[in-house]
């Protein structure tokens, strides 16, 4: 197993190697030049000078990269242009809030869609079965950002049941130790932060975690149908076990592999959709902050956020790749 | 499941295509091509009928859009009419009332449809030939050309396809063919895997040996063998990818990152603009975010339809 892991994260080098490179050339690669594009309106002669100096743009490209890769080693992914804050300082600020928030959707699609997917294999061509798959296709092609748009329309605004928008109310005097908010209100025991905290990530959590849902949904269906008619399971049936036992230790177990899988890949589409979703409920994360890099012309914030969610992203699925050979001894042997 | 009798006429005739049409047992397909088999099976699922007409609407508007209104997209000539608190419904005039700039929305509508049969189109033939070029490159040459190719791939697959294009709309610029370009590059490493595998995966089929055997030039048995039979899994990966592409273009447009030009009319950028205007009019949202869904719908309906039809392990 340990193997395994070192293996695949030497595998990890050579993709961040190279996303450093291309990085790295897309700062060039911007309209003007690289110092004016990192220092944005803020530029003036001293600072293009100033940055110059320090990114070494007057040097050889080949030594611009290695400046480059040693700033990074260093943990110096550069100044945002808006703010001023090290890059890294604000994503580590704003990471927990989207963790929360990514954790939450993924949560939700996974526990309504596994016994879903499920259902409706069971009970497949009837029509409980064709609402379950249409629903989920519908799911699928339904853009994130007008969900966002519609839950925040109908559940905020006309019905008034949860809040528009932000991590919390602002009259909640909160401590945050970890700036994960539901788990501060836990540990210090404000359960009124909590609760609160709760609530506001509902609408969000409902609108990035549908297209999951409708993914794990389809996946968990296709892959049970196939394995209900598997000969271990008829062994299991002829063996006379009760049918919850063949249902959890045969059919499930199985059926879940392919899932696990899915669940991994969806890590990347949260990241793409807590930018979007974090926009509407102005929830601040990092895909609001992303956004708000994108709309400013925000370039050494993208590069570093960009690095720093592909990092996340591998050690994601190579964590997702370690639970299969958990779940799955056969990964092992290979 | 009843099993279909052999033709009462005489003993199994499939393997004969000189053999009776087998129409008189509907289920029955020997006799007929990879293709035919296929376009039998799609004519009969529902799925796919309502998926093709989905589809053939969009096309249809978005092709004929000019024809179908009096107005001039992006025109803003009944601006006077629209407040902060108020927005015009429909009436004889504007069958779906005027947007938040004072345009028609009809117009506005079925040219965004044009918009985003364009945007779409574009976008996912060029991932679709590049991809498909570095796919039977790295399938079909191995080596170090397949190492570079994936390990390229692999880097590209390493950051969620929305930020890639993203980036790369950035550096080109805010303009059509920066966006269809961004979204187009986001999705060459989804067909450059797929080609690859479907390659490596032939590369061990019993043609491809006999091919090999009776002496024929490698370039000619990828062109000629391995390649047709690719042709298949890469269109219906195209269909669904247009449902992407159209998703990714509104998203793009959401980010502040789509086309500049206000004249140009499209749904995600209309649904952008209608967000402060929820109150006074929903529709002004809520049309070009269902255009966007339905549309999507239709080429995925369309999609995962032509997949179990040439998918052989779904045949019955």
């Amino acid at each position: 197993m340990l193997r395994f892991v070192l293996r695949r994260l030497a595998l990890l080098v050579p993709v961040l190697v190279g996303l450093s490179i291309l990085l790295f050339a897309w700062v060039r690669a911007l309209p003007g030049d690289p110092a004016r594009a990192l220092l944005g309106q803020r530029a003036t002669p001293e600072g293009i000078a100033r940055v110059n100096e320090l990114y070494g743009f007057n040097e050889p490209v080949l030594q611009q990269y290695l400046l480059y890769v040693k700033a990074l080693l260093n943990g110096d992914f550069g100044r945002s242009i808006q703010t001023g804050q090290p890059v890294l300082e604000s994503f580590f600020e704003k990471f927990p809030a989207t963790v929360e928030l990514g954790m939450s959707a993924l949560l939700l699609a996974i526990v309504v869609g596994v016994p879903l997917g499920y259902y409706a294999a069971r009970h497949q061509g009837r029509f409980i079965d064709t609402a379950i798959v249409s629903g989920s296709l519908l799911g699928v092609v339904t853009p994130v950002f007008f969900l966002a748009i519609l839950l925040k329309l109908v559940f905020a605004q006309w019905l008034g049941w949860l809040p528009t928008s932000f991590r919390q109310d602002a009259r909640i005097d909160a401590t945050h130790i970890t700036n994960f908010y539901v788990l501060d209100g836990l540990m210090t025991q404000e359960w009124d932060a909590a609760w609160n905290a709760m609530v506001h990530l509902a609408l969000p959590a409902i609108a990035l975690g549908t297209i999951p849902l409708a993914i794990i949904v389809r996946i968990t269906r296709a892959s049970v149908a196939e394995v209900m008619h598997e000969d271990y399971v008829r062994t299991a049936e002829s063996k006379g076990l009760s049918p919850a036992v063949i249902s959890r230790r045969h059919i499930l177990r199985n059926a879940l592999l392919p899932v696990t899988t899915t669940i991994g890949l969806q890590a990347g589409l949260l990241f793409a959709g807590a930018v979007l979703t974090e926009t509407v409920f102005a929830f601040n994360g990092v895909g609001q902050y992303l956004f708000s890099a994108i709309s400013q012309r925000d370039y050494p914030v993208l590069q570093g956020y960009i690095l720093f969610i592909a990092l996340i992203y591998a050690l994601i699925n190579l964590a997702v790749d370690v639970g299969y050979g958990i779940i799955d001894p056969r990964v092992r042997v290979s | 499941m009843t099993i279909p009798l052999p033709p009462a006429q005489g003993p199994f005739t499939g393997n004969d295509p000189s053999g009776p049409e087998t129409g008189a047992y509907e289920e029955d397909e020997r006799g007929l091509s990879l293709w035919r088999g296929a376009w039998r099976r799609l004519r009969r699922n529902p799925t796919a009928i309502v998926g093709a007409l989905i589809v053939l609407a969009f096309v249809v508007v978005a092709i004929i859009a000019p024809w179908l209104t009096p107005y001039e997209p992006g025109s803003t000539q009944w601006s006077g009419e629209v407040s902060p608190t108020s927005v015009p419904g429909p009436s004889p005039d504007h069958l779906l009332g005027l947007d938040r700039f004072g345009s028609d929305l009809y117009t506005q509508m079925l040219f965004g449809a044009r918009q985003s049969l364009v945007y779409g189109v574009v976008s996912t033939a060029l991932g679709l030939s590049v991809g498909t070029l570095l796919g039977v490159l790295a399938g079909g040459l191995g080596g170090w050309v397949d190492t570079v190719i994936m390990r390229a791939v692999d880097i590209m697959l390493s950051i969620p396809s929305l930020l890639l294009a993203v980036s790369i709309a950035a550096v080109l610029g805010q303009n059509a063919y920066s966006i269809m370009i961004a979204i187009g590059v986001a999705q060459v490493p989804i067909f450059a895997r797929l080609l690859r595998g479907s390659m490596l995966s032939q590369n061990k089929g019993d043609y491809v040996l006999a091919a090999t055997a009776l002496g024929i030039r490698r370039r000619r048995i990828i062109i000629g063998h391995v390649l047709p039979n690719s042709v298949g899994p890469t269109i219906v990966q195209a269909t669904l990818n247009l449902a992407t592409a159209i998703i990714e273009v509104a998203a793009l447009s959401f980010l502040g990152l789509g086309e500049s030009d206000p004249a140009v009319a499209e749904w995600g950028r209309m649904l952008v603009a209608a967000q402060d205007r929820f109150e006074a009019a929903p529709r002004l949202a809520l049309l070009p975010g269902f255009a966007i869904a339905v549309t999507a719908l239709g080429f995925t309906l369309l999609g995962e339809a032509m997949r179990e039809a040439l998918d052989p392990r779904t045949r019955r």
